[in-house]
């Protein structure tokens, strides 16, 4: 294995660093393999690789959307060096064989470590849980169970799952969506919503789930995290429950730090994504909640689909947008230009957080001894977003043509250099 | 104006055109009822996803009126479920060199799509989309007040109007909000609570829950349709309750201005959201609605896809 000599590099607190990587791993002098690689890295601030929770793979069953592979390609163009990924696949991730059917694809594909996230109940019905602790005892070692694109909306079956996954630190990662109030819902309800004459999705449908859970965690001392968060009362909700010391964490994704309602008076279904993008007082609310720390991490909900399921009437669309290999800038659009939060500090909600959080213990930290999962980003350039090269298979980008700043120019996994932006290559693979 | 996907596709001078010409239209299809050469050679086409014989039947003889080619298009039936079929059909159109496609569709904003996206190149007109719009509805509404009250001159300042019913999954309410206002009508919204939808408040049109408190000033009564479905959905609880509170029966019809008229744009409802007094009555004007249709239909063809304005139509016809 190649070690590599990064010269020049300024750190998240802008001081100039050297880093040596040998064997897959940060070393210093002593443990230093000749011959080396070099990098001059002026101009670059390197950090941690990102590492995302809330990811959609489609492999196995959709691989016309997108495959292991190429979620992978775009993770590292990213600057993600691990996924997790929801089991809303065909045949659902709900047994030890899929979890780790995909768990060794990720491994084999060698480009970013691939974890899988277990269905909560069997088919994700809602019903009868899953066997969560074959997932969990798996060669895949699943701690993060979710029903991912539906609520688990039964209070019992959703209190059983709390319960049960503390038999191995596990954690419920719910999708906070009541069923009833939200049929046929397809985009934020309020004043955009009426106009438009689009079936609202109201942020009570949200916010009573997430609501009721942190109460159910409480309830029986267990791990609960709420994927997605949209609204300024689910903002609220979790802060308050984290001043009671109830054990709950919570996601935002890029696209609602970013984007509002207002987008679906184009009737342009890139931007009908589930939950639905909110008001700009929402918005405002997640920004100072990630800020804050009251939202942990940033979580990308990358949800690829075919041209065919977005080229269509809004209702007949699917839910979702893709978003690994702009979630760096759109976080630091969101976050850091705007003011709310330093780089450093959005490194800890985008890599070293999540990391803690999901027990990825080769991931989100720089340090010596430690495993060589490392992105160079260019804060001072922008680049322009052309969906078309784009690694993901999809391109149901809400971005297309946008000028973005923050430029991901390098990844390294496991000291390998597994995306150059100048050569768009990978090596090792 | 390229299309007419929305009343807010129209400035208030672009309205009140629509309607001049219209008036001038039906004046003259009044006297004789031959055809207009205005659109010899121009293809347009009805392409109606959901089934609506009378509007489809509206825009077929307006533009027949007007001497263009009509193809129908009835696509009911396909794949739209899978979403398939618009973009397939748009293309279709598109080879076909229509000028004009007339877009009837049971999803909101499929109209705007078949538009933005320049799946077609000729003119894109609203007949309705969802629960979103239909303007060429509100505009013959806003003929057939402006008729009766306005002696068929100006707008509607200082006309009180109220709809009444399912404002939630109607597109005529949406597009009569505001187009009436546009106009400079004063416009009132009656219905239950859950037929209001969440942000209502922002159209600017004062809200009832009760018909009774405001009949009495209103110069006209507009009706909407209520399926009965919606009871099963939990917006009202009976048929009964909802026709006692919200119908339109002899004794509201009684209470109204002597000459205040009463709208409903069809199809009704009799028993649920109006009394066969109430639809039959002398203030009735919805069989006339029907064929001031043909003639705001005409109009809207006219100026969007004839290439003239109103000031030429006198000119025009002149000639033949
Ligand atoms: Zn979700």
């Amino acid at each position: 294995m190649n070690s590599w000599l990064i010269r020049n590099a300024r750190d998240l607190q802008g001081k100039n660093i050297e880093l040596m990587i040998s064997n897959g791993k940060v070393v210093d002098k002593a443990d230093f393999v000749q011959p080396y690689s070099e990098l001059d890295a002026q101009g670059l601030t390197v950090m941690p690789g990102f590492v995302d929770l809330h990811t959609h793979l489609r492999e196995p069953g959709r691989e016309d959307a997108e495959t292991v592979l190429t979620a992978s390609q775009a993770a590292v163009a990213g600057g993600y060096t691990a996924l997790s990924a929801m089991p809303n696949t065909l045949p659902v991730a709900d047994t030890a064989g899929v979890v780790e059917q995909v768990y060794r694809l990720g491994q084999s594909h060698g480009i970013c470590d691939v974890f899988p996230i277990g269905a909560v109940t069997v088919g994700q019905s809602g019903e009868q849980l899953a066997e969560l602790v074959a997932m969990n005892q798996s060669e895949a070692r699943v701690r993060i169970f979710s029903d991912d694109g539906h609520c688990v909306a039964d209070p019992l079956v959703m209190r059983r799952a709390l319960e049960y996954v503390k038999l191995f630190d596990g954690v419920i990662a719910q999708h906070a969506q009541d069923p009833r109030l939200t049929e046929n819902a397809q985009m934020n309800e309020g004043e955009v919503s009426a106009r438009l004459g689009l079936k609202g999705w109201p942020a009570v449908a949200e916010e009573a789930i997430i609501a009721r859970d942190i109460l159910l965690a409480e309830h029986v001392d267990s791990r609960l995290h709420i994927c997605h968060l949209t609204t300024a009362g689910g903002v609220e909700l979790v802060r308050q429950a984290k001043l009671r010391g109830v054990k709950v964490t919570a996601e935002v994704t890029p696209h609602h730090l970013l984007l509002t309602d207002e987008l679906a008076a184009t009737y342009d279904a890139t931007y009908k994504v589930n939950p639905p993008l909110r008001t700009e007082s929402d918005v405002q609310a997640l920004r100072r909640g990630l800020a804050d720390g009251t939202i942990d991490i940033v979580a990308t909900d990358h949800a690829p689909h075919p041209q065919e399921a977005k080229d269509c009437e809004w209702n007949a669309a699917a839910f979702g947008m893709i978003g690994l290999e702009t979630a760096f800038s759109i976080c630091y659009l969101s976050m850091v230009k705007s003011g709310l939060m330093s780089v450093a500090e959005l490194s800890l909600r985008m890599s070293s957080t999540p990391a803690k959080l999901a027990r990825y213990s080769d991931h989100g930290e720089l340090a010596v001894g430690r495993s060589a999962n490392i992105v160079l980003v260019d804060l001072d350039k922008s680049w322009k977003v052309n969906a078309e090269t784009l690694k993901s298979k999809s391109k149901n980008t809400p971005y297309n043509g946008m000028e973005l700043p923050a430029v991901v120019e390098k990844t390294f996994h496991n000291g390998v250099l597994v995306y150059d932006r100048m050569n768009q290559g990978q090596e090792g693979v | 104006m390229r299309d007419l996907l929305s009343i807010n596709d129209l400035s208030k001078d672009d309205a009140l055109e629509i309607l001049d010409t219209a008036v001038q239209l039906a004046a003259l299809s009044d006297s004789s009822n031959r055809k207009f050469p205005t659109l010899r050679g121009r293809t347009v086409v009805n392409l109606f996803f959901e089934d609506s014989t009378r509007t489809r039947i509206s825009f077929e003889a307006a533009a027949k009126r007007l001497s263009a080619d009509v193809i129908n298009f009835s696509a009911k039936g396909s794949s739209v479920s899978k979403g398939e079929s618009l973009k397939d059909t748009a293309l279709t159109l598109q080879a076909m060199g229509a000028d004009a496609v007339i877009i009837r569709h049971g999803a909101s904003g499929a109209p705007a799509q078949l538009a933005r996206k320049r799946w077609i190149d000729g003119a894109v007109i609203n007949a309705g989309d969802g629960t979103h719009e239909h303007p060429t509805q509100a505009l013959l509404d806003a003929f057939t007040i402006r008729r009766h009250l306005m002696q068929d001159k100006g707008d509607l300042a200082g006309l009180k109007i109220a709809i009444v019913g399912d404002v939630l999954h109607s597109r005529v309410a949406r597009s009569n909000v505001l187009l009436l206002q546009k106009l400079g009508a004063k416009v009132f919204l009656v219905a239950p609570p859950t037929l209001l939808p969440v942000g209502v408040e922002h159209w600017g049109a004062q809200i009832n829950f009760s018909i009774d408190e405001v009949i009495s000033e209103c110069d006209a009564v507009m009706m909407l349709r209520v399926q009965k479905e919606r009871m099963e959905d939990l917006f009202f609880p009976s048929e009964r309750e909802y026709a006692r509170n919200f119908g339109l029966n002899a004794a509201r019809i009684a209470a109204m201005k002597g000459s205040a008229i009463v709208m409903h744009p069809g199809p009704m409802n009799r028993g649920l959201e109006i009394t066969a007094e109430g639809a039959d009555s002398k203030k009735s004007v919805i069989v006339e609605q029907v064929a001031n249709g043909v003639s705001v239909r005409m109009a809207v063809l006219y100026l969007l896809i004839g290439g003239a304005t109103s000031r030429d139509l006198t000119a025009q016809i002149g000639e033949h």
